[in-house]
């Protein structure tokens, strides 16, 4: 697939400026980069999960979006969106509609990987036409940074806080791309905001007009959460890809593949660092758990390389 | 023309639905209300229908899926009963608010726990400040005839609010009664073509719906949703008037049985009217003047229509099928004796709890509780509420 840099960021916005997202936040920077997946002329019905994105995006009586939008609530966006494309399914069968939509929804990691799980399961199960895009911030941060099952291993969020007798969250994080290519679904991927965004906004635009179920899954840093200055985003993305904490893989028609290869893998350190909420690894009391962390990383990459036939 | 037939109530919501050819019905299965998604799956597996049916996994997605097919422009429904209903909770309150006239096919059934599948109304009526209007019926015509009447309630432009239609968890559901049906052609003819005048699917006009409004706007949606709410009661007269041409069965917000001249009355819900009819009409016989309100919307709530249809009653007695733990009665009871208080009706009123978990309530509970009734009226005072068959 070619891609044009220029021409792809010149794409009319469909998610218009005047929202209240913070500066600099990785939720609003992937949906105005999903979007730009969808070809001109066709019309979307974006579905969103109750979050920052949506308590930020439409407050009444103003929306920022220029398509349809429909927000249900936290933990069913999946289900909502198969709704809506039945609907548009029956609505074409009795002959009521000539145009195409293609279906979008938006949904945090909480309302994706936690309380929405099931019926983000549901939707991909059932192979409704319709693309679900995680935006994964790695914790519920509009609530206030509190720990989900995407938080990565020892961060420090609200409710995992550093004290005494804690090192941040003690649990690894779910692995949802993975869970939701083992539905076997016709497209799953994971990307982040990497080099000029050709790896994101190629799958946004395979996943939109993939026929059947489609996820894509992308890690979107928050500054207030991750606590690093705003103008780092692209740095750390880049160090989650090239640390192998966070790679850029597909599953297409159930074939897995490596869309990215580290030269040089960094060392998650790299990553780490960069970020208040991993501070604390950086005692000396706590190296033990930099050497803990790296071993899960490469442990994972190993599964992936496997599945990838590398 | 009408057809005689021999259906349960289940049997007949279906083949209304079929009738009605609704466009959209995501459903997931719970007793008693199964077996309307499964008859409804054989109308899709034939061709009988053009709806989308999507098998979901829980009862959550089944309205959350049914609310974003209504607001994509779709007419859309789902079917549940007890625990089902309890985990859709927050849809209730968010189709609502969103103002989408899909339906609830509600099988009513007592809510856990302990764990039961009977009938009582302690789901519906927990849910009956969710912004829904609801629905109930005596006997399976009464089934079907709501159903045929509900969407033109509902999506009419002075409502646009969902409708909850309710029946009698195995005592209607699966109870199987003679009955007419309509026949497709006055069904469809009845109800018409779904157009709502903003949806998500239109080329014309793209849309937002359910947004994040702060105190400045969240008490105005509100008072919105209470203005349709008042509306729906006349709106509900027109269509069952309406009805009552194609079908020659007459409806009102809640029917009035041998109560013209009553002195004692009782005032119910669904299936046990049928009962108290049985007894009405042996107290009669005798001489008595007994009479009954079966409450058929119990949102909007008729209360000054009640108030003035028991205004010349000595004693009336306030029968629910649902607890609400208050040690002051149940729903009904409160709301009904609210409405009197209003209307300045000073009738005596005792309170009774029947039914829950489907215990039987027989003719002669209710010749009981019409001796009560008049003994109230000679003096004797009552204690609280009693409950009806109760175990001792």
């Amino acid at each position: 697939m070619s891609y044009n840099f220029k021409e792809t960021m010149n794409k009319p916005e469909r998610l218009a400026p005047g929202h209240r997202m913070c500066a600099g936040c990785g939720g609003t920077i992937a949906v105005r980069n999903v979007l730009r997946g969808l070809h001109e002329g066709d019309r979307a019905v974006i579905g969103n999960a109750t979050g920052c994105l949506e308590v930020s995006t439409f407050m009444y009586p103003y929306t920022a979006w220029e398509d349809s939008y429909i927000h249900n609530a936290f933990e069913n966006a999946g289900a909502t969106l198969s709704g809506v494309e039945a609907a548009y399914n029956v609505m074409k069968k009795k002959g009521k509609l000539d145009e195409t939509y293609k279906f979008i929804a938006f949904g945090g990691d909480g309302g994706t990987y936690d309380i929405g799980f099931q019926s983000l399961s549901g939707a991909m199960e059932r192979n409704h036409d319709l693309v679900y895009v995680c935006y994964d911030n790695g914790a519920y941060m509009n609530t206030g940074i509190q720990r989900s099952s995407a938080t990565p291993m020892y961060a420090d969020t609200t409710t995992t806080p550093v004290g005494t007798e804690s090192v941040g969250k003690p649990q690894n994080r779910k692995d949802l791309t993975a869970i939701i290519a083992e539905h076997y679904v016709p497209y799953a991927a994971q990307t982040t905001f990497f080099q000029n965004f050709k790896d994101l906004h190629i799958k946004s635009e395979k996943a939109i007009y993939k026929k059947g179920a489609a996820f894509l899954n992308i890690m979107s840093p928050c500054p207030r959460g991750w606590r690093y200055p705003t103008e780092d985003i692209m740095e750390i993305c880049k160090l989650a890809v090239e640390t192998n904490y966070w790679p850029l893989f597909e599953v297409e028609d159930g074939k897995w593949i490596l869309n990215y290869k580290p030269k040089n893998r960094l060392p998650i350190e790299d990553f780490l660092k960069k970020q208040g909420r991993f501070k604390h690894l950086f005692q000396k009391e706590n190296e033990h758990l930099i050497e803990t962390y790296q071993k899960e990383v490469d442990r994972r990459w190993e599964e992936l390389l496997r599945r990838c036939d590398e | 023309m009408a057809k005689r037939e021999r259906l349960s109530g289940n049997e007949a919501a279906s083949i209304a639905l079929r009738q009605i050819n609704p466009d959209v019905f995501p459903a997931f299965p719970i007793t008693p209300s199964t077996e309307i998604p499964e008859y409804f799956s054989k109308f899709v597996a034939n061709g009988q229908v053009d709806t989308e049916f999507i098998p979901v996994e829980s009862e959550h997605s089944s309205m959350s899926a049914a609310l974003g097919a209504e607001a994509a422009g779709a007419r859309a429904l789902t079917a549940t009963s007890s625990c089902g209903m309890a985990l859709m909770w927050e849809e209730l309150y968010v189709a609502a608010s969103d103002r989408l006239p899909l339906m609830l096919a509600l099988v009513n059934r007592a809510l856990s726990g302990p764990i039961n599948i009977n009938c009582d109304h302690s789901d519906s009526m927990g849910a009956r400040d969710s912004g829904w209007i609801q629905l109930y019926a005596e006997d399976n015509q009464e089934v079907y005839d709501n159903f045929v009447m509900a969407y033109r309630i509902a999506e009419h432009k002075d409502v646009r609010l969902p409708i909850m239609v309710c029946q009698d968890g195995f005592i209607t559901s699966h109870g199987v009664q003679n009955m007419e049906l309509l026949e497709d052609e006055e069904v469809r003819n009845f109800v018409g073509e779904y157009q709502p005048e903003h949806y998500l699917l239109n080329p014309k006009e793209p849309m937002a719906v359910g947004p994040y409004a702060v105190s400045n706007y969240y008490m105005e949606s509100k008072y919105g949703q209470v203005q349709a709410m008042k509306n729906a009661k006349q709106v509900a007269i027109d269509v069952m008037n309406e009805f009552a041409k194609i079908s020659g069965r007459q409806y009102g917000l809640f029917e009035e049985y041998r109560l013209e001249d009553a002195e004692y009355a009782i005032v119910l819900i669904g299936s046990a009217a049928g009962t108290a009819k049985d007894a009405i009409d042996r107290l009669r016989e005798e001489g008595r003047k007994v009479g009954l309100l079966k409450i058929r919307f119990f949102r909007p709530f008729p209360g000054e229509e009640i108030a003035k249809a028991l205004s010349k009653v000595k004693v009336v007695g306030l029968m629910d099928r649902a607890e609400s733990f208050s040690g002051n009665g149940g729903p009904l009871c409160a709301e009904t004796m609210a409405a009197l208080h209003r209307a300045g009706n000073t009738a005596k009123t005792v309170e009774y709890m029947y039914g829950l978990g489907g215990r039987d309530i027989k003719v002669e509970d209710f010749w009981h509780i019409f001796d009560e009734l008049e003994e109230v009226a000679n003096g004797k005072v009552v204690d609280g509420y009693s409950y009806i068959g109760l175990r001792k």
